[in-house]
């Protein structure tokens, strides 16, 4: 953390209000947000989805979307000019040249029709602040400095051929090209893998740092937004909700709204043991692909009890939701077979009959394309009960109620109602009562939290944690995300590249020694602590994180303690 | 590089196998004829040694597959066989009107691709101001009207009231390039007018679609200029839609210009075709359909040849 | 003639035309500058300036036909604010809240559609005369008896106008649900089941696609000779495979969605998933790509009438009116172009509705 706070005020903004053109008027987004940011400060700002940290992002450099203005009573003023009655082109001249801005999708982000480093020295040849060698010079230099593999070469790749968590810190590096006074970063972690963000945390923190620039540090994360912030400014609803600096925040928030996103990782139920219970679904020794494609899976094998949770932990391209495809019989394996109840399970569930399709339900992850936005609640949850038990009339009516009430929903209210008019938590919980409108014995979990704000998924979880006990269910949860493990599995299989590299009960997983990868998963995933990063990077080393160490990783290799790395 | 040529490779065989099929479906057709094509020409009073002459003279007893072929190898070598009605060579029936067809097509598309491409951006670049929603009303108009509606309103106004361009597009031996260009001005401005339309809405959809990308707006929030914006990081990505309009729209040309050479009596393969169906000249009327078909295919061909070739991510594989 | 050429210059001399015309121009955009309205404003003084140019070169007679033109528009812009306001009243809340979003153009083609409508279905008793009933000498020209004179067989043009809404419609109409009804099921199917049943289609749409249109017509007309059932079919058949295409693609994109896996995996028939998961979700570009394909049919079907391969007489038809009396053209007579006109009218109409639906449902997207 730096010390210095009293340097001088570099973007100031004072009752900022934006709104949005929707269904033909005009509606605030943000409603009046204050902002002050000194030079070489780092602040962060968080919120949930729909909070306008985004939109407060472009503000900043004096950028609406389209679709959105800034009122006229509203003052950005960046380094004592007013961003707001600025010309457009007094405007754009501070754009990459003084502020710069580095977007979430770096993929999207970079034209596809030019080469990395042409893209990198536009701006420099454009503000003729360098000659095109000096230019690529440099860029080579911040790649070097930002850690990037082959710095001499990689600018002169095209977007395409470069992987995710590269171009990220390519961008990085493309938005310190003209070494601007400040940088807004739009979440530029959220669609990488956790041991991917590690290393682009790292090098983002660090060049920040090295040029001493000013950031706006956009997230909903907050571990990672704890790493990197000098200050944290919550939001909520376009409305700010309180500011402090980083530690006074996390230690002693002061508002409601800020100790309830605090407590939410608080959740954790009992741990579940086999002892007593039957085997339900068993995976033995599967290998499956895609048409001609590569193999996904190898030899993957685990089962799961009936009324445990099983947590299927693994990065993107590991497998884990093609095991659940494999499992529901949408992808019959190439070789090795799935049981149940020691019975074995038709490969294709086109050869199931009723009663095993019944037996095994699934729960999406977007609830807006898990559910007919044409077709009414009542009928999403009441058709596999019509399906399967054969309810009708009086009986259904009495069938979908109950369901409503089980998932906490009040069947008055929503019985009619169609799935657009509902908040993204409801659709979750009514994707719970259809699965179990079936009266299964397994349910299929495929990151049915990872898509909704923290607070309404700890809902969803604790609602899934007591229909488990209610009606004996065994589910395999499928998750990136190890605080979703932590709070709900009894037991936890780790998957790399289509293999099983680990499995276990979630308090052996979760304590040492672990699978090398476990290891590097485990100390991946950010803490709430401020020093997190800092310590881990003394411990390990800079080679021991991301990309570079999970591709070194032996998947047969030996439990290890985390300080023997 | 290798993965491009296997790509173009495909897809021009893909062309030549429809092509082929096209033939067949166009050859085959005909014999559907209840009885024959002898007696469909000859009409219910023909004498039964009539029939049996056209059928010797036209190798009718031959059986079809052995017909389609000696059909389908003059074809490849432009020889089409004999028209029915005057007996002369299909070739010299429609070999001059083809080239007079490519004529006006040409002409219209040198007018119509450059302009309605410059306009299509400009409307996106304007949009939803007043002279986009003006130009989209227009332009709907434009493609909403029959071509021939068109054609009459030009003859009415440049011809018969001011008298500035003939109505008729007579062609004589000898003329004049710019005499040649005066007297088919009115029905390439027809097509014109039409494919303008056209072109000018596709360009402005599919640069509109470019716009919302996120890499435009980082190149915005890189204080790149908008005209650089468009030229630099918009363009280059626009050409694969640009090539499939422009194509598409000269492939529309060739349907277009059979209504138009009837409005304006043009000697064109279009107003043969009209001729040869209402006499049921069948080897003509063959012969133009597989003319306007392959001219159709290679168009769309040229248009999938081009967006492969202009795809960044293809031309540099990873 | 004397008092036609008085209407166009509302009743003025052509120079005092002229000043009125530029003053009321003026006070317009000075108007629309004072109080801030800046489209309207850009729009009417680019109209002045554009008529400095005009009036040059054409006088106050093009002058006229600029304000002619401008007063028609004018007309068509409060009739379809009219029947707009006419259809909210007497739809249901949910309808009037999305025709409220209709602009005025939208406005205009629904207007125009049901007035095609009302003329096609009530024919015999509006038109004054039979459809084939010759009623004076070739080509006589309009009196009290004959809105529109007489064509080139002395059948009344007005009557025969009206009537050909019912042939020329009625004829693309059913061709066009004929194609839709063959393209979009077969659209959906292959999205469902996929594979080499989807392939297969796919090719086959292919194949079609790459014969023009109207060539292909053509050839099948020349063989089959040109009747009614034949010009539905050939019709249908050329369509189809580009409803096919449009189906498959919208289906194909509500395939993915994860609920109708599972109502795959629930054991759901292919039935029910069509009815029941798929259609809901396709009606609205499927409906807009019907008024699409209504319009290419209709010009189609209007191309082939004027080449004299369409509906044969004595049956009224649009497109043989215009190839029928096109000698007209050459003196200086609209007659010919009245029938043109009534095609174009429609299509724009269709046109614009559909222009609306499509402009929300992508708006809804984003």
């Amino acid at each position: 953390m730096k010390p210095n706070k009293k340097k001088e005020v570099l973007l100031k903004i004072r009752n900022l209000k934006i709104e949005g053109y929707t269904d033909e008027t005009w509606v605030p987004i943000i409603k009046g947000v204050d902002l002050t940011l000194h030079r070489g400060e780092v602040m962060g700002l968080i919120g949930e989805s729909g909070a306008g940290k985004s939109t407060i992002g472009a503000a900043a450099m004096g950028y609406a979307r389209d679709g959105t203005r800034i009122t006229e009573d509203s003052s950005i003023e960046f380094d004592g000019m007013e961003l707001t009655t600025a010309t457009e082109g007094e405007r754009r001249a501070l754009r990459g040249a003084r502020i710069a801005y580095v977007a979430q999708s770096a993929a999207a982000s970079f034209n596809p029709a030019h080469k990395i480093i042409d893209q990198h020295t536009e701006a420099p040849l454009h503000y003729r602040l360098k000659k095109r060698m000096e230019a690529q010079e440099d860029a080579i230099d911040l790649y070097n400095r930002l850690r990037l593999p082959n710095p001499e070469e990689i600018g002169f790749r095209y977007p395409h051929q470069v992987s995710g968590g590269q171009l990220q810190r390519a961008m990085t590096a493309m938005a310190m090209s003209c070494r601007p006074d400040l940088i807004i970063f739009d979440e530029p972690t959220t669609a990488l893998d956790v041991t991917t963000q590690i290393e682009v945390l790292a090098a983002i923190r660090d060049i920040v740092d090295q040029f001493d620039t000013a950031a706006l540090y956009i997230t909903h994360d907050l571990a990672v937004v704890a790493q990197m912030a000098d200050t944290i400014k919550v939001l909520l609803k376009g409305e700010e909700v309180e500011e402090a600096p980083t530690k006074q925040m996390l230690d002693n928030p002061q508002e409601d709204y800020t100790k309830s996103l605090w407590a939410v990782r608080s959740f954790e139920s009992p741990q579940r043991s086999r002892e007593g219970r039957e085997c339900l679904i068993s995976v033995k020794n599967v290998d499956a692909a895609y048409s001609a494609g590569p193999k996904i899976l190898d030899d993957v094998s685990f089962d799961i009890y009936e009324g445990m949770t099983v947590a299927v932990v693994g990065e993107s391209g590991s497998g884990k939701s093609t095991t659940a495809r494999v499992i529901t019989g949408l992808l019959p394996p190439q070789k090795g077979e799935v049981l149940f109840k020691g019975e074995p399970f038709p490969a294709d569930y086109r050869d199931r009959n009723k009663e095993q399709l019944r037996q095994c339900q699934m729960i999406y992850q977007m609830a807006d394309t898990a559910l007919n936005p044409k077709v009414k609640i009542s009928e999403i949850i009441g058709r596999p009960a019509k399906f399967y038990s054969g309810l009708s009339g009086a009986a259904l009516k009495n069938r979908v109620d109950e369901l409503l009430d089980l998932i906490e929903l009040e069947p008055s209210q929503y019985y009619n109602r169609y799935p657009p008019e509902l908040s993204g938590g409801q659709k979750q919980r009514i994707g719970i009562a259809r699965a179990l409108a079936a009266e299964p014995s397994f349910i299929v979990c495929d990151e049915v939290t990872s898509a909704l704000d923290q607070l309404v998924a700890e809902g969803i979880l604790r609602l899934l944690d007591r229909l488990q006990d209610e009606f004996n269910l065994a589910y395999m949860f499928i998750t990136h995300d190890l605080a979703t493990v932590r709070s709900i599995a009894d037991e936890v299989v780790v998957m790399q590249n289509g293999q099983v590299v680990e499995q276990g009960p979630k308090g052996e997983m979760f304590t040492p020694p672990h699978h090398p990868y476990t290891d590097l998963l485990l100390s991946s995933v950010p803490e709430m602590d401020p020093e997190w990063l800092t310590t881990l990077l003394e411990e390990r080393g800079l080679e021991n994180i991301g990309e570079a160490a999970s591709d070194n990783i032996d998947p047969d290799a030996k439990k290890v303690m985390p300080s023997d790395v | 590089m290798g993965d491009i040529l296997g790509l173009v490779a495909k897809r021009l065989g893909l062309g030549l196998v429809i092509l082929l099929v096209i033939s067949v479906i166009i050859f085959f057709m005909v014999e559907l004829l209840p009885g024959d094509i002898a007696e469909a020409v000859l009409g219910q009073g023909a004498t039964e040694e009539n029939v049996r002459n056209l059928r010797e003279q036209m190798g009718l007893n031959d059986p079809a597959l052995v017909r389609y072929f000696d059909w389908l190898k003059g074809a490849v070598m432009l020889d089409f066989g004999r028209s029915i009605v005057t007996q002369e060579t299909v070739m010299s029936v429609i070999g001059e009107r083809f080239r007079n067809t490519l004529f006006l097509a040409t002409y219209a598309a040198v007018i119509a691709v450059p302009f309605a491409i410059v306009l299509g951006v400009i409307v996106a670049l304007l949009r939803n101001s007043v002279f986009d929603r003006v130009a989209n009303v227009l332009t709907l108009t434009s493609i909403s009207s029959p071509e021939f509606f068109l054609g009459y309103i030009l003859i009415l106004y440049f011809s018969v009231k001011w008298s500035m361009f003939p109505a008729i597009a007579s062609l004589s031996d000898g003329m004049s390039f710019l005499d040649l260009l005066e007297r088919t001005f009115l029905p390439a401005l027809t097509l014109v007018l039409v494919v303008t339309a056209h072109m000018m809405r596709m360009t402005r959809a599919a640069i509109i679609n470019l716009l919302a990308s996120p890499y435009i707006e980082m190149a915005k929030l890189k204080g790149t200029p908008p005209w650089k914006v468009i030229v630099r990081h918009a363009l280059p990505n626009a050409w694969a839609p640009i090539i499939n309009v422009v194509a598409l729209n000269l492939a529309y040309l060739i349907t277009g210009v059979v209504l138009v050479e009837v409005v304006f009596v043009y000697p064109g393969i279009g107003q043969a075709l009209v001729d040869a169906v209402s006499k049921r000249d069948f080897p003509v009327v063959q012969a133009c359909c597989l003319i306007f078909a392959a001219t159709f295919i290679l168009l769309n061909l040229a248009a999938d040849v081009g967006a492969i070739l202009t795809n960044p991510r293809l031309r540099h594989p990873k | 003639m004397e008092d036609i050429a008085t209407l166009f210059y509302f009743g003025m001399s052509p120079s005092v035309f002229a000043i009125v015309y530029f003053a009321v121009l003026l006070v317009a955009s000075c108007a629309a500058a004072y109080y801030n309205q800046r489209s309207a404003f850009l729009l009417i003084f680019s109209l002045t300036l554009l008529s400095i140019i005009v009036g040059i070169i054409g006088g106050a007679s093009a002058l006229s036909m600029i304000a002619v033109t401008a007063f028609v528009i004018a007309m068509a812009a409060m009739m379809s604010y009219a029947f707009r306001e006419f259809l909210i009243l007497i739809v249901s809340t949910e309808m009037a809240k999305e025709l409220r979003t209709a602009p005025l153009t939208a406005a205009f083609g629904m207007f125009i559609i049901f007035i095609y409508a009302i003329a096609g279905i009530f024919a015999p008793w509006i038109a004054p005369h039979g459809e084939a009933e010759v009623i004076a000498s070739a080509f006589a020209p309009a009196d009290e008896n004959m809105l529109l004179g007489a064509d080139q067989l002395g059948r009344d043009m007005f009557s025969r106008l009206i009537y050909g809404t019912r042939n020329s419609v009625g004829l693309a109409l059913t061709a066009t649900l004929l194609a839709f009804f063959m393209g979009a099921f077969a659209g959906l199917l292959a999205a469902t089941k996929g594979g080499w049943f989807d392939n297969f289609m796919g090719r086959v749409a292919d194949v079609i696609m790459s014969i023009p249109s109207l060539i292909f017509a053509l050839l099948m007309l020349s063989i089959f000779g040109p009747s009614m059932p034949v010009i539905i079919i050939a019709v249908a058949i050329i369509y189809a495979p580009r409803v096919f295409r449009l189906t498959r693609a919208v289906a194909g994109n509500v395939v993915v969605m994860d609920y109708i896996e599972a109502a795959k995996l629930r054991g759901e028939g292919m039935w029910y998933l069509i009815r029941r998961e798929i259609l809901p979700n396709s009606t609205a570009p499927l409906i807009a790509e019907f008024g699409l394909e209504f319009c290419f049919v209709f010009l189609l079907v209007a191309g082939l009438s004027f080449l004299g391969l369409g509906i044969q007489p004595p049956t009224a038809d649009w497109g043989s009116m215009v190839r029928e009396n096109a000698t007209l053209i050459s003196f200086g007579e609209i007659t010919p172009l009245i029938p043109a006109a009534a095609i174009a009218l429609l299509t724009v109409g269709v046109n614009f509705v559909v222009d609306w639906m499509l402009h929300r449902s992508s708006g809804l997207k984003e």
